[in-house]
């Protein structure tokens, strides 16, 4: 187990490597010389080799590399083009709030997808899976961009339940942020309810269909016992795997999410960036995405081994 | 057989019907056969004869698509009649299984203690600790070394042998009245099979548990059955105790069967005899012999009327029209 995650880990540090390299190469390949828009109107050649000494533009391009690196480790990820403020502090304000909003889609998308999953492959050729098949068709096809203007129109404005923009932090007052992050929780977390739940079905019908199904029958285990303690257990291998790699796509479901219920996070930064052309931020943002799918990848796949044993290398047991 | 109370499980005219998406599958056509206490039967015939159907109806583990039909009385219940929470107390606890595959039926995610303590747990209401002290007993019951050790191990640790030890110390943790053993040997090495054999001798001798033995290995059943029942397509053919069985087939079915194990001393020229044609697979019972088209003795009845059930020449039961009175050569 310990050289496994220490093997996991280094292969973590060579993928962070990797990524710094393309983010650093990428933002140099833009068009445009950065001195120039630094120096506004300014144009005489002597002025502009002084600002290139001042950025470091003037040494080679490894040691500016370097000096990326290090000065990201740091935390150090330079100045806004746009707000003058350091980069690292604005997506430090910033993060929290996403990871709040993400990680309850999350719970929301785990809660529906593996619920309606296991009723559809429990109860099969029933009405509960035709209902269940059905949900998960209507989270895949609905874009949430319709699917979030239609629940404020629902849920803020016919029937003014909750609120249709804004965000509360869960640690200040976890009432008014459950009752912020419901709508764009559901929103972001339809479409991945939706994927867990074909998954879960799937997973769930292989997993009954075996042998060691037959098995824990034979020993005279009830229905729940075989479902969760046998079936679920071996499903959730695969369902954990799709839960990993979507976590990208509910990054995407950010943007648009933040957008619409007006939340002040990452999506938000992101589209700010890009349309105001600040690269010192872009080039923060794209950084600290590509540290949180290296650091999910990392964690879904220690979880494995705490959910397959078959994965543990070398045998040995937790 | 001794008839009436003293036997423990009694199957009469089991058919056992599946609704496939290509019509209707007859697995099992009026199967009927008796087990005493404490006695080893063996279900012989080959894949897709119906025997491990009937194991499987006995205690309603069949899935929703197959239809069961006639009387199973275990130990003076009838167990078609039950509900499934009834069937569940028995399962594992008076009727217990042990499968074919260990690599595929034992849960790979699962220890091996949480396996065995699992049915201790459910049918004797043991706490985690002392189901843990007994399914240690239970490994070194079934032979296995370390078996302290054994319990914190996942089945992909273990050998198949070890593996189907495990199936087996699960099987009789409750110390069942019956153990349902389904190919138990087939999946095996041959001196690992021989090991598995001998576990099940033991505990048979130690606990009284019956056997009910599903094989198509007749090496499997000269070593350890009494009584040999032969199954083909869905139906019982013959019946009779295993050395009778050998020495004196009457069906000609079990007459092949025995000419088509490898014997040095018979087939002079080395060759096997093989039973030309295929097992038929049925969709209504026919008016006639299941056997008739592989048969070299068929006539006009065995291709129109159905053969009973009844006592032949050598004294076994067998259903045939023309049962042979020839012993097999030594």
């Amino acid at each position: 187990m310990g050289r496994y995650v220490l093997r996991r880990l280094v292969e973590s540090a060579v993928t962070f490597v990797l990524a710094t390299i393309v983010i650093f190469l990428g933002v140099r390949a833009l068009p445009g010389d950065p001195v120039r828009a630094l120096a506004g109107e300014e144009n005489d050649p002597q002025a502009l080799a002084e600002i290139r000494r001042a950025y470091g533009l003037d040494e080679s391009i490894v040691v500016q590399y370097v000096r990326y690196v290090g000065r990201a480790l740091r935390g150090d990820l330079g100045t806004s083009a746009r707000t003058r403020l350091p980069v690292a502090e604005t997506i430090g304000h910033a993060l929290p709030v996403t990871l709040q909003l993400a990680a309850f889609a999350m719970v929301v998308a785990v809660l529906i997808g593996l619920s309606t999953g296991i009723v559809a492959s429990v109860r099969r050729r029933t009405a509960s899976e035709w209902a269940a098949n059905t949900v998960a068709l209507l989270g895949l096809s609905i874009p949430v961009f319709w699917f979030g203007q239609m629940v404020i129109l629902l849920f803020a404005i016919a029937y003014p339940v909750l609120p249709a923009s804004g965000f509360v932090s869960f640690f200040s007052d976890p009432v008014q942020s459950l009752r912020h992050l419901l709508l764009p929780g559901l929103v972001l977390g339809s479409g991945l309810a939706a994927v867990i739940m074909r998954q879960t079905r799937s997973a769930m019908l292989e997993a009954l269909g075996s042998d060691y199904i037959r098995t824990a029958r034979a020993k005279g285990l009830g229905g729940a016992q075989v479902v969760f303690g046998h079936a679920l257990r071996n499903s959730l291998i695969v369902v954990t795997t799709i839960v990993g790699l979507q976590l990208g796509a509910l990054i995407s479901g950010v943007v648009v999410t933040e957008q619409i219920f007006v939340v002040p996070g990452f999506g938000k930064l992101i589209v700010d960036g890009v349309l105001t052309r600040d690269y010192p931020m872009i080039q923060g943002l794209v950084l600290v995405t590509a540290t949180a799918y290296i650091a999910i990848n990392l964690l879904v796949d220690l979880l494995y081994s705490v959910i397959d044993p078959r994965i543990r290398v070398g045998g040995a047991v937790l | 057989m001794k008839p009436g109370s003293d036997r423990l499980l009694d199957v009469e005219e089991l058919t056992v019907r599946f609704g496939t998406e290509d019509g209707a599958v007859l697995a099992v056509d009026a199967a009927s056969f008796a087990l005493g206490p404490g006695e080893v039967l063996a279900l012989v015939g080959e894949s897709g004869c119906g025997k491990s159907v009937t194991a499987l109806a006995l205690t309603g583990l069949l899935p929703r698509s197959a239809a069961v039909s006639g009387r199973i009385t275990f130990a003076g219940r009838n167990l078609p009649g039950l509900a499934e929470r009834e069937l569940r107390r028995i399962r594992g606890r008076d009727i217990a299984y042990v499968f074919q595959e260990p690599m595929t039926s034992l849960n790979p995610v699962l220890t091996v203690g949480r396996q065995i303590g699992e049915v201790l747990r459910r049918h004797q209401g043991m706490g985690g600790s002392a189901a843990r002290r007994r399914a240690a007993e239970l490994l070194e019951l079934v032979g296995i070394p370390l078996p302290h050790r054994r319990l914190g191990e996942y089945p992909h640790q273990l050998s198949g042998g070890m593996r189907q030890r495990v199936m087996i110390a699960m099987a009789v943790a409750c110390r069942p009245r019956l153990l349902v053993a389904d190919e138990p040997t087939t999946a095996l090495d041959v001196t690992v099979q021989a090991g598995i054999l001998d576990v099940l001798r033991t505990l048979r001798a130690e606990i009284g548990t019956a056997v009910l033995l599903i094989t198509h290995d007749l090496g499997v059943v000269a070593d350890i059955a009494e009584r040999v029942v032969v199954m083909y397509a869905g139906r019982t053919i013959e019946e009779a105790h295993a050395e009778a069985l050998f020495a004196r087939p009457s069906h000609p079915y079990t007459r092949g069967l025995l000419d088509a194990v490898p014997n040095p001393a018979r087939h002079a020229d080395g060759g096997l005899r093989e039973i030309p044609g295929r097992v038929p697979v049925l969709a209504t019972s026919p008016d006639a012999c299941t056997f008739a088209d592989r048969c070299g003795h068929a006539d006009g009845v065995c291709r129109t009327r159905r053969p009973a059930f009844a006592r032949g020449p050598a004294g076994h039961l067998v259903r045939c029209w023309h049962p042979l009175a020839v012993p097999v050569p030594p």
